[in-house]
């Protein structure tokens, strides 16, 4: 079989602070990872690979070069090709732009199975694993929490609120992963040498010729208008020490001002 | 451009050819989610803005039922799409059939329910429309002169908050996030127009086969429509400790909640979970026990009224939010809030 994992290097989002003088975002310091629901993207790949001997996982990256980074993780747990989708002219694209780039690199790529995970921490968004299973004509199953192969055909768990579907789909197929499906399995260290030793393919524009129409922030259909930090709140009511006392008054107050 | 990639060719529109507010009005077996609730209230102060109508569209196997209360929460008109093929949600069905309904009626803005399903159905949209989608929205704003949606959103983690528009493309579509907005009141007298659309659905249109729906049997939290949410950290150092806080959410008449580390360490289950992965909440009155309050957390239950937390560290940055901060060993101080709640004759929890 052939896989393919679409995977982001993000910053660690939990390590991000707000700089309280001016009240930006401090991203100095702040260690990329891969995105953490892709590790389970990566993970599924592997798994899948295991049940089919034989097969291969590719990782697909849109990136900055440095993204190579993200990759050689990937490829030191065992995944067996890497390419990175990088061009400046790609910078600033939004989702719509995003699937279009990545999509394009995939119809020139075989595939059974095209793994994503549901959703980055940097944008929140969970919108770039549909948008590629639309720009490929692709059946998309998103929020998956378990995989069964018979086949060409998936069978698989899609978590949701309030309970789940069981959702039969043929392959080929799109799937974005939820951190349920599995535990990412460690890199080994022999898998870890061979990572630096293995070449990362580099695609740009030059090689994918996607019209300028389709990528970038120029042609973006959402432009971010303005960030910010949110406000910070007015300070509420220190009680240091509570007591008995203490919390009798603040169970008064609560009551005073109708919250209870 | 590749051929072989499935993108519409870009055709370049005219933004006035597009009017109305649409809310798709996502059900579960045959009624609407309590989200569709908030949309409408939102939905119905965009489409006053720009002066136009709020149009409520609904698909399924059998929903008309459902326009009136639509209707009665302030849509104008109630698009009704049914077919047995949209019984249960499939991406290739749903996408199809509002796709064409959007090709028809060219709305300028869609709300979307940031949901498991509004999330899976709102980008594939997007996509074959070419048009901008705006994730998980917390806040929307028309600008009138421009006509344009505003869109406000947590990005980071909830770190940074950023406006987007999307200026030239049309609709403008935006999933919003269940929890934050009120939801709109019901208004019986209210009179609206029901439009039957037949959907062209084949069912080779659909790829994916549900074979199964499994509903969590065990009682549902609500903690979205809670009033009064009882939540324990990591703090509470054991599984043991969320007895206590059972017992707090009882007498309180509350709700019981979590922060993620609880979850992960296996003290109680996922539908506990406030927070960004987990469920976004606005009680009147939020107790956060033994919790830090990370970022994440916090963009889950900032929008609270009142946040009381409890924790022994006065540093901890719920603190910084919290409108009463209590200082103090939770294992100390619950018993006595609890108390208070036992010897108050007002308290219908008694
Ligand atoms: C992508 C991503 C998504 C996430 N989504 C969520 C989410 O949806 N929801 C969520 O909650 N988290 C989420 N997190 C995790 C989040 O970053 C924090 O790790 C988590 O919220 C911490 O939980 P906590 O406050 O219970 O634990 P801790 O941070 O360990 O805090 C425990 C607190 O308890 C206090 N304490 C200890 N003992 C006592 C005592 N005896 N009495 C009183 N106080 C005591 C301590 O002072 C401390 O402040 C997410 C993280 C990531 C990376
Ligand atoms: N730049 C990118 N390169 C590769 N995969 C991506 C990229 N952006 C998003 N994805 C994939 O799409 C998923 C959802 O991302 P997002 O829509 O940004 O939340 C991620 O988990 C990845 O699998």
């Amino acid at each position: 079989m052939k896989i393919i994992v679409c995977v982001k290097q993000v910053p660690d989002t939990s390590e991000v602070r707000i700089d309280p003088k001016t009240n930006t975002l401090i991203r100095e310091g702040v260690p990329s990872i891969i995105n953490p629901d892709d590790m389970n993207a990566i993970e599924a790949a592997l798994a899948m690979k295991d049940a089919n001997p034989g097969s291969e996982v590719t990782l697909v990256c849109m990136g900055p070069p440095q993204a190579d980074v993200a990759l050689r993780e990937g490829l030191a747990m065992g995944c067996d090709k890497a390419i990175l989708i990088t061009d400046r002219v790609f910078g600033g694209s939004d989702t719509w732009a995003t699937s279009n780039i990545i999509a394009s690199a995939l119809v020139e790529m075989e595939y059974d199975v095209i793994f994503c995970g549901r959703q980055a921490i940097d944008g929140d968004t969970a919108q770039v694993g549909p948008q590629i299973a639309e720009c490929l004509d692709l059946p998309q199953v998103s929020y998956v929490a378990d995989i069964k192969q018979n086949g060409d055909t998936l069978t698989v768990q899609r978590n949701l609120e309030d309970g789940y579907q069981i959702i039969e789909v043929k392959m080929p197929c799109l799937l974005t992963c939820i951190k349920e499906l599995n535990e990412p399995r460690y890199p080994s260290m022999g898998g870890i040498m061979d990572a630096y030793q293995q070449e990362v393919e580099h695609w740009t524009n030059e090689k994918l010729q996607i019209d300028a129409s389709l990528i970038g922030l120029k042609s973006s259909p959402t432009k971010v208008n303005r960030t910010f930090t949110p406000p910070a709140k007015e300070p509420g009511i220190l009680v240091p020490d509570a007591d008995v006392e203490e919390i009798a008054k603040v169970y008064k107050d609560l009551k005073s001002k109708h919250y209870l | 451009m590749n051929t072989k990639l499935n993108i519409h060719e870009l055709v370049p529109i005219d933004v006035n050819d597009y009017k109305d507010v649409w809310v798709l009005a996502e059900q579960r077996a045959g009624v609407i989610m309590p989200n569709v609730l908030e949309l409408l209230n939102e939905g119905r102060k965009l489409a006053d803005d720009l002066e136009v109508d709020l149009v409520a569209v609904i698909a399924g196997g059998s929903v008309k039922s459902q326009s009136e209360t639509l209707i009665h929460h302030g849509a104008d008109k109630v698009i009704v799409i049914e077919s047995p093929l949209l019984e249960e949600y499939t991406t290739d069905a749903y996408t199809k059939v509002l796709y064409d309904a959007i090709l028809k009626y060219k709305p300028e803005i869609i709300l979307i329910g940031a949901t498991a399903i509004g999330r899976d159905l709102g980008p594939r949209l997007a996509s074959r429309l070419n048009t901008g989608l705006t994730a998980d929205c917390t806040k929307l704003e028309i600008d009138k002169e421009k006509r344009q949606i505003r869109q406000t959103r947590p990005a980071f983690g909830g770190n940074l908050m950023a406006t987007i528009i999307t200026p030239d493309n049309r609709p403008q579509m935006s999933t919003v996030r269940p929890g934050v907005f009120l939801k709109a009141l019901e208004k019986p007298e209210r009179t609206g127009e029901v439009i039957m659309e037949k959907p062209e659905l084949k069912a080779s249109d659909i790829r994916t086969t549900v074979k199964q729906v499994v509903k969590h049997t065990k009682k549902i939290v609500d903690l979205p429509s809670a009033q009064i949410i009882v939540s324990g950290g990591r703090g509470l150092g054991n599984a043991e400790g969320f007895k206590l806080i059972e017992e707090f959410a009882e007498v309180a008449g509350g709700v019981v909640g979590a922060s993620r580390a609880a979850v992960d360490s296996g003290w109680i289950s996922q539908d506990h979970q406030v927070g960004q992965t987990g469920t976004s909440v606005r009680p009147t009155i939020y107790f956060a026990c033994g919790i830090s309050g990370a970022i994440q957390h916090l963009a889950g239950m900032q929008e609270s009224d009142c946040i009381v937390a409890i924790n022994k560290n006065a540093d901890a940055p719920i603190m910084r939010i919290a409108d009463y901060a209590v200082v103090g060993d939770l294992y100390k101080l619950i018993p006595m809030f609890i108390e208070e709640f036992k010897k108050d004759p007002d308290n219908k929890n008694n």
